[in-house]
């Protein structure tokens, strides 16, 4: 392992958390440091004015939370209790009409194949980009010096892409007169798809969003597994190594073991991030070919806005993120778990 | 460890065709962007445009209200960024150095506002800000721009803060300053650095940022994203200035990341192997 040499290899007590932790708030010694300090000793006395101090400079932060984070949650619920269509928006009208909007959705086979297709389609998209991610990952940490550099600017690159500017791109990537996938593929011998038209139906589309996604996911993936593999020490493969262990091996019984709180809560971001992506879906195609690629949030901003339905639309938008909950508390108890210093 | 000539090869082989996979749709967007029109309209794509026009650059800016989405775009972004900063230096100092009840509570309170869902409260925002005349406004799109960034602000300058020695501050503080001198003379001139990322990281978010001004402004309250998004459908597919304008769109993003790379990758693989 000569690419480990230029690295100071010491013992971390859990790299993954180091790794996910560190790139996900991109600071330098995340995760290394107890913030919490030992004494306040030199604070001053226990007086009240340091007693309170903590909460002066946490106030500002708590009165932007709730104002500006807190509020717009539950004026999304209040919403969803609400007759809310043009005609009340325009006369400023507030019918409350209980749980009318929940059990109209709840009965609307629409809103139950948008939900099942979400799930698929974050299914499909986070196994994608896991695979994708971990297996570029590895492949950083075994190149030389120059081609790892190459492959890290261009995976950068794909990283720092703008989504508005790459869902552009890819629709003129994909565009079906001179767009240059479907020339490929022609060379290719596809001779069919020389003029195929990606928007026109649902599979298409969503092959089209699916591969935006990935492209512009595996490389937070990637970095992070290789900053990860770096922590593991070189002395563990050599043992393993001597053990006759195959490259099989060594993933499932020394990378994998030692980095698993990594793959469990960067899996679980994934999973969150592609559940409510809206920009992407939106951009590409407006949840069309015939609303069949809405997922929820696109499903939840076309009936709510652009349908006029603010209720509904609310409704939707608090299922949504009752789902997104049950996924966030089980990261957070990940994170708890691994996470001492918080 | 030893390989054979064999295996290095397939490796890098793998590594090229990664690399053309990811780095192509960029370059593919600058590359289109300067192209003679019948070069991107032909039956074979030019993938080398050796002849280079600067038209579609033009088209893009003298598009109507160009320089008004820049404005808007700028000022909701820095008014966003700057907010955040001065909020979360004063909430991250608290949590990086002082004990308190509550502590745990508040920054269990940071990491799941980091992960809001905004792509559904659009709604919401929708309806409040109509409430308070504010549709088509900059106001609430700094201000929720602002709260965006707050808590991914707090989070990291938490942790540049809790990076500086903490001897450094007690030997101010022995010396005679009082905690906020300390801070001010002592810890706040080495934050410079993280207050620097963690503004340009603050600043890429919402620059991108795209359901909220979808929802909230039209016409001339619009900002850069959402021209971006409806400019190929105004342009009747002229791929040329649509190329040219996403190129001037991600270009600064595109700058500040190489730029940042070091601190978002490599300052933190350090952090991670150095404990």
């Amino acid at each position: 392992m000569a690419v480990h040499s230029e690295r100071v290899q010491t013992q971390s007590p859990d790299p993954g958390k180091a790794a996910v932790a560190g790139v996900e708030t991109s600071a330098p010694g995340g995760g290394s440091k107890g913030a919490a300090p030992k004494g306040t000793r030199s604070a001053g006395g226990p007086g009240l004015g340091s007693r309170l101090a903590p909460y002066l400079l946490l106030l500002p932060a708590t009165v932007a939370t709730l104002a500006l984070l807190g509020w717009p949650l539950l004026k999304t619920v209040l919403l969803s209790f609400q007759n809310l269509n043009r005609r009340q928006l325009v006369l400023h009208l507030t019918e409350w009409t209980g749980f009318d909007n929940y059990k109209e959705q709840l009965t609307d086979p629409e809103f139950w194949a948008v939900t099942g297709r979400t799930v698929a389609f974050t299914a499909v998209n986070v196994v994608l980009i896991m695979i994708g991610g971990t297996l570029i990952g590895l492949l950083l940490n075994q190149l030389g010096k120059k081609m790892r550099l190459v492959l890290q600017i261009s995976l950068l690159m794909a990283w720092a892409m703008p989504v508005v500017a790459a869902t552009t791109v890819y629709t003129w990537l994909f565009d079906s007169q001179w767009g240059v996938v479907n020339w490929i593929l022609d060379q290719l011998g596809w001779h069919s798809m020389a003029d195929y038209n990606w928007l026109s139906n649902e599979y298409s589309t969503f092959f089209v969003i699916i591969l935006l996604i990935v492209w512009m996911s595996v490389p937070f993936v990637a970095f992070n597994m290789y900053a990860g593999l770096t922590t593991i020490p070189k002395e563990l493969y050599e043992a393993a190594r001597m053990d006759g262990a195959g490259s099989v091996k060594i993933f499932t019984a020394v990378i994998f073991p030692n980095l698993k709180p990594f793959f469990l809560a960067t899996t679980f971001l994934e999973v969150i991030w592609v559940f409510k992506a809206f920009t992407q879906v939106y951009a590409v195609n407006a949840g069309g070919p015939e609303k069949l690629t809405r997922t929820l949030p696109v499903h939840a901003f076309l009936e709510g806005s652009a349908g006029q339905h603010y209720g509904i639309g609310a409704a939707i938008a608090v299922l949504t993120i009752l789902m997104l909950g049950v996924l966030m508390a089980y990261y957070f108890r990940i994170m708890i778990k691994q996470e001492d210093e918080l | 460890m030893r390989r054979s000539l064999f295996g290095r090869t397939w490796l890098n082989a793998t590594a090229a065709v990664l690399a053309v996979f990811f780095i192509f749709p960029v370059y593919w967007m600058i590359a289109t962007s300067f192209k003679q029109d019948q070069d991107i309209v032909s039956k074979t794509p030019v993938f080398l445009p050796l002849d280079v026009t600067f038209d579609h650059f033009g088209t893009a800016v003298d598009a109507p209200n160009f320089w008004t989405y820049v404005v808007n775009s700028v000022t909701v972004t820095v008014g966003a960024v700057l907010m955040s900063l001065v909020i979360a230096t004063l909430a991250s100092f608290a949590i990086a150095r002082m004990k308190f009840r509550g502590r745990k509570a508040f920054v269990l309170v940071i990491m799941m506002a980091q992960m809001a869902p905004w792509e559904v409260m659009t709604i919401a925002v929708y309806i409040i800000s109509r409430d308070n005349d504010m549709l088509n406004s900059l106001v609430p799109l700094t201000l929720f721009y602002m709260m965006m960034v707050l808590p991914f602000t707090i989070w990291t300058l938490r942790s540049f803060i809790a990076a500086v020695p903490k001897e450094l501050e007690e030997s101010a503080m022995v010396d005679g300053c009082t905690r906020a001198q300390a801070f001010v003379k002592v810890i706040f001139p080495l934050l410079a650095p993280g207050l620097m990322s963690t503004s340009l990281f603050g600043f890429i978010t919402a620059w991108n940022e795209f359901p909220l001004v979808l929802i909230l402004n039209k016409d001339e309250g619009k900002t850069l994203p959402l021209w971006l998004s409806s400019f190929k459908t105004a342009f009747g597919n002229d791929w040329g200035a649509t190329m040219a304008a996403s190129t001037m769109f991600a270009i600064p993003v595109l700058i500040l990341f190489i730029f940042l790379q070091r601190k978002a990758v490599g300052g933190l693989t350090d952090g991670a192997v150095k404990g």
